[in-house]
């Protein structure tokens, strides 16, 4: 993908909790524009952490994030950061708190200063867009798992970001929730990262493989290639579900 | 599971603009609790039945309600009436009933009743994200509404917390009884309420960052003040003065 322009820069990003081995360790990384980069990695092995840290809300030691080529450094950068880059939180519970699904949907565009007539034309039509008409009047904390984590997609999309981190989107969804979530993001023309622990799920939505060890990030390989040869089917474990 | 039974309901009351609403309700609750005469507070009653009949409500439904704040009532009943100060009435033992104390109670369990019934029919007919929204148009304080509003969508959350973690209790043989393993089991259950309670506000409040919040809720619900609204402002207008007149005239 070189040659295209980075969405998001880290350099040499450092981060650890008080009094805890460092998470992130000298970190280096960059999202380019149109790419879709799956992050795999054990529980703990920071990923959630430096989504966090990529949206600002946690602040790394040491290191540079670039976002759209410009230095983050500022709160105020931050805020700006989080007008272009949409995070969708692991638990929908976590990201959706309005009472019905088109308020929710809309509190982003509110924030942006959009009227709230503006606010709820654009709710609407992200609503349409995700499949989910019929669904604005509808209570958030009754909707389904797959429902909910369709609408947190919503919540997201709806501001109309640069670029998407999804955290685990695929935690506690059931096999048709889960097939729905992977066409959708396969189909979703904007730069993410992907954060997964499973291989196939990001083998279905994400083209670059990257993985996440000792507080770095390495590239594992094409999505399409590794499954050529980095892994086998030996006899006794379970073929995967990616065809 | 929690719920709002008398929401869906659809009666004239459950039409009316929910600010109105809610300034009927405080005015009332106001000349209602600052009234002491017989009649005032028995006219108050009948017109929070009368309300209560306009939203048709489920009645048994409604009388559940009554008597869960009536038990509270009821303990009123057994203190008041022997601890404040007036003519004796009759002995009980060692205590003394006052008529004054006895009237007292007799006042308080009227002016509970009616201004729960009026509130059921005004306030428990409307949404309470309808309501946040009336509120916060009414210009009181945002973090007020906030409260309200968030306490609203999380406690389903937490209930189903309770209930997961008191369900991993009980498939480990847990059996509530009185003996100090049950209180230390309970306290452990609401203490890691608390704490995930707190975990779950944290990350919350970093979602709704990522979403540009600053402090400011802004609501996409809009009222309008009808031409019925207005007639239902000018009844209870004079129904209230009308209580407030037989109050205070001499």
């Amino acid at each position: 993908m070189d040659g295209l322009n980075p969405v998001i820069e880290l350099e040499h990003i450092h981060f650890g909790y008080e009094a805890g081995a460092r998470v992130l360790d000298d970190l280096t990384f960059s999202l380019h524009e149109g790419e879709k980069a799956g992050l795999i990695g054990y529980n703990g092995s920071g990923k959630t952490t430096l989504l966090h840290v990529i949206m600002g809300l946690l602040s790394p030691s040491k290191g540079t994030i670039r976002v759209l080529g410009r230095r983050i450094e500022t709160r105020k950068d931050f805020r700006e950061v989080r007008r272009t880059i949409g995070l969708v939180f692991q638990h929908a519970d976590d990201q959706l708190f309005s009472p019905t699904v088109l308020e929710d949907v809309a509190f982003g565009p509110l924030n942006l200063g959009k009227t709230p007539k503006e606010a709820r034309r654009v709710a609407m039509e992200t609503l349409e867009r995700l499949h989910l008409r019929g669904f604005e009047n509808r209570i958030t904390h009754k909707l389904s798992g797959g429902e909910k984590k369709l609408v947190s997609l919503a919540t997201v999309l709806v501001m109309q970001p640069k670029a998407l981190l999804l955290d685990e989107p695929t935690t506690g969804l059931d096999e048709e929730a889960r097939v729905r979530i992977a066409s959708l993001l396969a189909h979703l023309d904007i730069s993410s990262i992907i954060v997964s622990h499973e291989y196939d799920f990001l083998a279905e939505t994400a083209q670059k493989i990257y993985s996440m060890k000792g507080g770095r990030i390495e590239f594992d390989g094409d999505s399409g290639a590794l499954h050529a040869h980095l892994h086998r089917h030996p006899a006794e474990s379970h073929p995967h579900r990616y065809i | 599971m929690i719920q709002e039974p008398f929401v869906c309901g659809d009666s004239q009351i459950h039409r009316l603009d929910p600010r109105f609403r809610i300034v009927v309700v405080a005015a009332y609750a106001f000349v209602v609790a600052l009234s002491d005469r017989f009649s005032v507070l028995f006219l108050g009653l009948a017109f929070s039945f009368v309300l209560i009949g306009i939203s048709r409500l489920p009645l048994f439904e409604v009388a559940k309600r009554l008597l869960l704040v009536n038990g509270f009532v009821l303990f009123l009943w057994f203190v008041v009436p022997v601890t404040f100060p007036g003519t004796p009435l009759f002995h009980l033992g060692p205590l003394t009933a006052t008529g004054e104390g006895l009237l007292v109670s007799a006042r308080i369990t009227i002016k509970s009743n009616a201004i729960l019934l009026t509130f059921i029919a005004m306030i428990a007919t409307s949404r309470v994200a309808t309501l946040g929204a009336a509120l916060s148009r009414m210009r009181v304080p945002e973090k007020i509404v906030l409260l309200l509003l968030m306490s609203y969508r999380y406690i389903f959350v937490m209930e189903t917390e309770y209930h997961r973690l008191a369900r991993s209790a009980t498939v480990r043989g847990f059996r509530p009884s009185t003996s100090i393993h049950t209180y230390r089991t309970y306290a452990y259950l609401i203490g890691m309420l608390f704490v995930r309670a707190q975990a779950r506000a944290e990350r919350v409040y970093m979602a709704m960052l990522c979403r540009g919040f600053s402090g400011k809720f802004h609501s996409l619900q809009e009222f309008s003040f009808s031409r019925k609204d207005g007639f239902w402002a000018g009844c209870t207008t004079i129904a209230l003065l009308g209580l407030g007149v037989l109050e205070w005239m001499d």
